[in-house]
């Protein structure tokens, strides 16, 4: 790869290990996908939940942290995405000292390095959205999708490593989604029935992913007649990425990219898959049905914005939630902060729900909370969540926020 | 007789292995019970076989970004695969591969590298040369 004489001082160690390690572990990365050379970034985004570190990430972490001040500070600025344990909250979700102790390790490594404990998945919606063109090393692939699609933003999927190697050089290698050319429509969608709610944007999101199933397939998407919300984007692309592993789409006449089909095909634009009600009911259909019993409801994965939080707020006003049955709800800090402010955590947990500030349920821990509460049967309106809790021992079903809700009250699928 | 598959020039040392083949998708965070080494996703086609020590061969990553550290983790308490061959490979798992010093490779001359290997074919995988040689089939 095509080096400039700073990269070059970071390679050799003149900057310290931390800079080393970090231009190492780019030029490992970067030939995998023929990268010829890097190209700044102006922000960094680390997924760097304990549960996925494990001792020997923290380890990691803690290892470029004992470094001097001036060699582990990063060099441009750096936030985080969900932790795996809220510290004002985990025993009672039967998480132990020991993942809390992991926690507070990652969090001071974190910070000797200069990275702003954000812990959020929606920094698009709450702490600096990016703007079209800028170049980005973001982690959380819900994150990626929404700001290259929407926003017209330049970044790849970014795992924590290389998130963190993004940090410490202000760089990464130019591959994928910072090319022009990877980021031109690849398949092309038709939408006959017209999303209504934020689980039918997920549920059409997750099977475009679906049919996509690659990283490098980009959906162009037409027929959409509704106006879409930044809440309902998020649930698209959260679904899609987690379904497709695919980082951008394109949405004609909405998406920045995509003013008309022309601007994102080279020539004839490729066939069009029109979406069937089959195809989405099956989808939907996967996903359990009305009058099963339910042990623990939840909405995140992504967090919650300010207004789905009232939203949630709304649902259980004069409501309890059923014994038998959890409901949990993930939200960025921020928006607590605000939400405490403007009484809408106080009327959530008045119905016997809890709000969990900085974590996203998939993420902290979820095999070992399920097995400590005996919940296996898992409700939630996130498409995303749905998804990947199988894998964790969840029976997962889906339903929209208000039945979600009203499931919540009465201890089963309603 | 051995079988010489071309690939792209991956990540990682030479390693030999005995291979386990699905055509399916890959994630750490979906798939495994990384505690106990096991594929747990109940749809993926390998759920409930082992992967320590074995070279996984998949179509493709899928998912989110918890791979990346998760190989790193899995490897340091001797449970992780020894290597991983993909038609394609995404960048959560070359990013990961690279942290972990886990062989991967993926994008082979011959087409489909989940048909071009069998369950139990003993590997030796060369991400340097781009090489991966059949040395005995199942």
């Amino acid at each position: 790869m095509n080096l400039d004489a700073h990269e070059r001082a970071m390679l050799a160690g003149e900057l310290g290990e931390p800079r080393r390690w970090a231009m190492d572990h780019m030029l490992k990365v970067g030939p995998m996908f023929d990268a010829a050379d890097l190209v700044p970034v102006s922000q960094a985004h680390m997924m760097a939940d304990t549960e996925s570190l494990g001792e020997a990430g923290v380890a990691f972490l803690e290892g470029l942290a004992g470094h001097p001040p001036d060699q582990r500070r990063v060099a441009v600025p750096m936030i985080t995405d969900p932790r795996g344990v809220d510290l004002d909250y985990y025993r009672p979700l039967g998480q132990t000292e020991a993942m809390a102790e992991l926690e507070r390790r990652t969090i001071a490594a974190c910070q000797a390095m200069g990275i702003l404990m954000t812990d959020t998945c929606i920094n698009y919606q709450t702490i600096m959205p990016p703007v079209r063109g800028e170049h980005l090393a973001y982690g959380d692939t819900g994150v990626v999708i929404y700001c290259n699609s929407v926003l017209g933003a330049y970044s790849n999927f970014e795992g924590g490593p290389s998130a963190l190697a993004a940090g410490l050089t202000g760089r990464t290698p130019r591959y994928g989604l910072h090319l022009e050319k990877n980021r031109r429509a690849t398949k092309r969608f038709i939408v006959r029935r017209q999303p209504r709610e934020l689980t039918d944007w997920g549920v059409l999101g997750a099977l475009i992913g679906r049919l996509c199933g690659s990283y490098w397939e980009v959906p162009v998407v037409e027929g959409l007649e509704v106006a879409p919300t930044s809440d309902d984007l998020k649930h698209f692309g959260a679904a899609m990425a987690s379904f497709g592993s695919t980082p951008l789409y394109h949405l004609v006449g909405i998406t920045p990219e995509a003013p008309t089909l022309a601007h994102v095909c080279d020539g004839a634009p490729p066939a069009a898959h029109e979406i069937t009600n089959g195809e989405l009911d099956a989808l939907r259909g996967d996903f359990g049905g009305a009058g099963d019993k339910v042990d623990v409801v939840v909405f995140a994965a992504p967090q919650l914005s300010l207004v789905e939080m009232r939203r949630v707020a709304d649902l259980l006003e004069g409501q309890r939630v059923h014994a038998d049955t959890a409901l949990i709800v993930c939200t960025a800090p921020t928006v607590a902060a605000d939400c405490d402010r403007l009484g809408i955590i106080r009327r959530i947990e008045a119905s016997g729900a809890k709000v969990l500030r900085g974590t996203c349920f998939y993420n902290q821990y979820a095999r070992e909370i399920g097995q400590a509460n005996g919940w296996t049967r898992l409700l939630s309106n996130s498409a995303k969540i749905v998804n990947i809790i199988g894998g964790y021992g969840y029976r997962p079903a889906l339903a929209s926020m208000e039945d979600c809700a009203a499931a919540a009250v009465a201890g089963r699928i309603v | 007789m051995t079988t010489e598959l071309k690939c792209q020039p991956g990540i990682g040392g030479r390693v030999e292995g005995t291979a386990l083949v699905a055509k399916d998708n890959f994630s750490a965070r979906y798939d495994l019970d990384r505690i106990n080494g096991v594929f747990s996703r109940p749809q993926h086609q390998l759920a409930g076989q082992s992967y320590v020590d074995r070279i996984l061969v998949l179509d493709t990553a899928k998912g989110g970004v918890a791979t990346a550290w998760m190989l790193h983790e899995m490897k340091a308490r001797g449970m992780a695969p020894k290597a991983i061959l993909f038609n394609a490979a995404n960048t959560i798992l070359a990013q990961g591969a690279a942290l972990a010093d886990l062989p991967l490779c993926d994008r082979f001359e011959a087409g489909d590298i989940t048909a071009l290997i069998q369950t139990g074919d003993r590997l030796i995988v060369d991400p340097g040369q781009g090489l991966v040689t059949i040395v005995e089939r199942a």
